[in-house]
């Protein structure tokens, strides 16, 4: 428990939203499975990552479930691992805007949220492109703003990586409130009104091409837990897609966000926040925990183990047997081995680290891989999930979750089919979509338009 | 089928060009009904520097509610990245099918320079340079990624066979892009690229690069003679001329029923305006004018402009396209099912694939 809070004057009249018989609505997001290896292909219920089937499937179990919105990433590069492109984990993905726009045809209320980069792209046209989906959704688009630095994806684009890494969030914002202008340049009765701009980053002016569409402006998600990111999705975000955590992590950081955000006058409910969870459901608890090591395992393949182990080693790797014992030599860092990925960390503490576990626990290098990585997020039966998604949200460690499935595109019909309901019946989740817009789902008010 | 034959197929698309509709109804209803004449595909234009929708996100909204009509886009490449536009494109592939078009279109003025800040207005011979190097690093980024690169094989753990995946380190004038794709190869291969000729300055990009050229005017001599220049220049680029469609481009009056000739034009000919090449009639005579100039080996088909949308499509689709049907001139429905199908263009062959069967 937290310190007591002091005194507040009480008010005279109850506020409506702070009626104690409904809990705190809980919102949740289906991801798209990604291109790493948490998503198992292996598997023989894995289907294509491209064909748009799959998302159609994955969108309408979304919608059935009565998310709140279906979230895409993005690749702007193909990784690369030993100066050749990464080949053990799905790659090749479709352009987000242009699926989620296909995606708006088959679907009537879920939101549809795209990962687009702020680095190589121009607001002008990305503030259409987002304005277009917004219009042709009937008020449903979601942009998380992404900034990348390295010059390794620039090497596709006009503008090349030659941004520096502490101008990224600075271009992000300004990027966004850039959008926000335009999004907001026509005259309420629908005439366009010219706009400008000059700043850092943009320098630009003329007259946008849209309307200002159903939700005002589209929802903005913020990925990513630094406190510059923090700070970021205070100002100008409407959602945070952040890590999962224990209970008390999420509880932190949660009282972390929303306390930053009176600086910028606004108030707690003002940005959901949404970390990004894996579950794995079983008829009895054992039986979820052992589909979740077997899970592990199909995602840990021997030659994706040798190869983690070559990120953090920084050598060559392959003459080693995955079912043998570690590498005794020390790590030789090499930040150019692995490209199109987030850095690791110290490698050679990290390197003691898992040898002292293979050591203790007699492991093999792949049985170290598994054992060192991440665990689902949850892992239970049905009641036991939906009972600790709900504490989650209750106890204040998150507004709700994005589903990653691994599996595409079934990942997540389990969960909709035996999840959502306990959920409901528990009063944390809606029972039915109240309004049109993804703003009306996440309960967010709509933006107030400048002058 | 081809010029070279007596039964060459004639080919029909239509603009969808709507003023001031955002939302996704209208359109989609357009687009449904040239489906139900089975013309080959359905144009949207766009622009930055005039009010509408990103017109490839809205054929992306029809793809869906449509079966077998192409949608063919236009999407610019003066301020755009070549990158992201080729990955739209061939997004826009996977979500239809294979029914996927690109119109390249540059942007001249100042005033949508200024919407970007990036760079300055440039001669449209340099833009249309520019917008041959794009078509040739999106042709090249979709043969990035071989037909068969995804290999699944679990016994090694490979999800892609990597040899099939290819950096295209394409240095143009004024961009640069390493590669590949991060979209597998589309269905169609390429999509069918479509360039409005009638302009000196595209007309070259349009040769080389188009699978349909797009030709306005009123002249059939002088369609006729640009259907020659564009099939001479795309043999002198070493394509074969036959996987080139030359397309008359005109608006289309339908409003004044069932009388045909303007005076002066017998048949109901099309005559200059200041909008461009016009036809002002009937649906028959329409559809007279389309046999007489496809008859002739004048152009492949054509590429009709409503001038008011929803009564000149219907009147379009329901008279002129169903009497050609009616005839035996049009086909009555699609046999095939990508865009490619519907134009008689083969699927084209991957460049990479090529240069490593020959090592």
């Amino acid at each position: 428990m937290t310190a007591p809070k002091p005194m507040q004057p009480r008010p005279t009249q109850p506020r409506p939203t702070q009626r104690p018989t409904r809990p705190k609505p809980m919102h949740l997001a289906a991801h798209f499975p990604g291109v790493n290896n948490t998503t198992v292909w292996a598997d023989p219920r894995s289907g294509s990552q491209i064909d748009f089937a799959s998302f159609e499937h994955l969108a309408r179990t979304a919608e059935r479930g009565l998310f709140d919105f279906f979230f895409l990433a993005e690749g702007l590069r193909l990784r690369e691992h030993k100066g050749r492109i990464h080949d053990l984990d799905v790659v090749g993905r479709p352009e987000s805007l242009t699926v989620l726009n296909a995606l708006a045809a088959v679907t009537g209320r879920l939101g549809l949220a795209a990962t687009v980069n702020a680095t190589f792209n121009e607001p002008y046209e990305l503030a259409r492109r987002f304005a277009t989906l917004d219009h042709l959704s009937g008020g449903r688009a979601a942009w998380n703003v992404v900034t990348s630095s390295d010059a390794f994806t620039g090497e596709n684009f006009r503008r090349g990586g030659y941004l520096d890494r502490a101008e990224r969030y600075t271009r992000a914002a300004e990027f966004v409130a850039t959008a926000r202008k335009l999004w907001d340049s026509w005259t309420p009765d629908g005439t366009p009104r010219p706009f400008a701009h000059h700043g850092r980053h943009f320098d630009i002016a003329g007259e946008f091409t849209l309307p200002r569409s159903p939700q005002g402006h589209p929802v903005v998600i913020q990925a990513g837990d630094s406190d510059e990111g923090r700070e970021f999705a205070a100002s100008s975000a409407d959602v945070i897609f952040t890590r999962h955590g224990t209970l008390e992590a999420g509880r932190a950081f949660y009282a972390d966000v929303k306390r930053r955000l009176a600086k910028y006058g606004r108030s707690p409910a003002d940005l959901k926040i949404m970390p990004g969870v894996t579950v794995v459901l079983g008829d009895t608890a054992a039986d979820a925990h052992a589909r979740a090591e077997e899970i592990r395992r199909q995602q840990v393949s021997p030659q994706t183990a040798l190869l983690t182990l070559e990120r953090i080693w920084g050598v060559d790797l392959s003459g080693y047997d995955p079912d043998g014992p570690l590498p005794d030599v020390d790590p030789v860092p090499d930040p150019q081995l692995s490209q199109g990925r987030t850095r690791q960390g110290d490698s050679v503490a990290t390197a003691e680290k898992w040898r002292a576990l293979a050591q203790e626990r007699g492991l093999s290098i792949r049985q170290t891989v598994i054992e060192a990585g991440a665990r689902q997020s949850f892992v239970g039966t049905p009641e036991e999930v939906a009972a600790e998604l709900a504490q989650f949200v209750a106890r204040d460690a998150a507004d709700g979750f994005i589903l990653v499935p691994q599996l595409t595109p079934g990942g997540l019909d389990e969960f909709v089919d035996r999840v959502v309901p306990l959920l409901q019946e528990r009063g944390a989740f809606r029972t039915g979509y109240e309004g049109t817009t993804l703003r009306s789902h996440l309960g967010l008010a709509d933006p107030v338009r400048n002058a | 089928m081809t010029s070279s034959h007596g039964t060459r197929r004639l080919h029909l698309a239509t603009a969808l060009d709507r003023r001031s509709v955002y939302d996704a109804d209208a359109f989609v209803a357009a687009a449904r009904l040239a489906e139900r004449g089975a013309l080959d595909f359905v144009t949207l234009g766009d622009s930055l520097a005039r009010p509408g929708p990103d017109a490839l996100s809205v054929l992306s909204r029809v793809a869906p509610a449509t079966r077998r009509v192409g949608l063919v886009p236009t999407v610019t490449t003066t301020h755009t990245e070549p990158f992201h536009v080729q990955a739209a494109v061939a997004t826009l592939d996977w979500v239809s099918r294979g029914r996927a078009g690109w119109r390249i279109e540059v942007s001249t003025t100042e005033g949508e320079a200024r919407l970007f800040g990036r760079r300055h207005a440039a001669p449209v011979d340099a833009l249309w340079q520019e917008a041959g190097e794009v078509a040739d690093v999106a042709a090249r980024l979709w043969d990035s990624w071989e037909d068969d690169a995804e290999i699944r094989d679990v016994a090694t753990g490979r999800f892609v066979d990597r040899d099939k995946l290819h950096h295209v380190d394409f240095t143009g004038s004024a961009f640069s892009v390493k590669g590949p794709s991060i979209v597998p190869r589309p269905p169609q291969g390429h999509p069918v690229r479509v360039v409005d000729a009638t302009d000196r300055a595209a007309r070259a990009v349009a040769a080389r690069y188009a699978d349909v050229a797009l030709v306005r005017t009123a002249l059939p001599a002088r369609a006729a003679a640009a259907r020659a220049e564009l099939r001479a220049s795309a043999a002198a680029h070493g394509r074969d001329p036959d996987d080139l469609r030359v397309l008359a481009a005109l608006d289309v009056d339908l409003g004044d029923g069932e009388y045909a000739a303007e005076p002066g034009h017998g048949g109901g000919g099309p005559r200059t305006t200041p909008r461009g090449p016009q036809y002002r009639g009937g649906p028959v005579d329409l559809a007279e004018l389309i046999v007489s100039w496809h008859r002739d080996g004048t152009v492949d088909g054509f590429h009709l402009t409503p001038v008011e949308p929803l009564r000149d499509l219907e009147r379009l689709v329901n008279g002129t396209v169903s009497l050609l049907q009616h005839r035996g001139l049009f086909r009555t429905f699609y046999p095939g099912s990508t865009l490619r199908d519907h134009l008689g263009l083969a699927r084209p062959a991957n460049q990479y694939a090529v240069a490593q069967g020959a090592s």
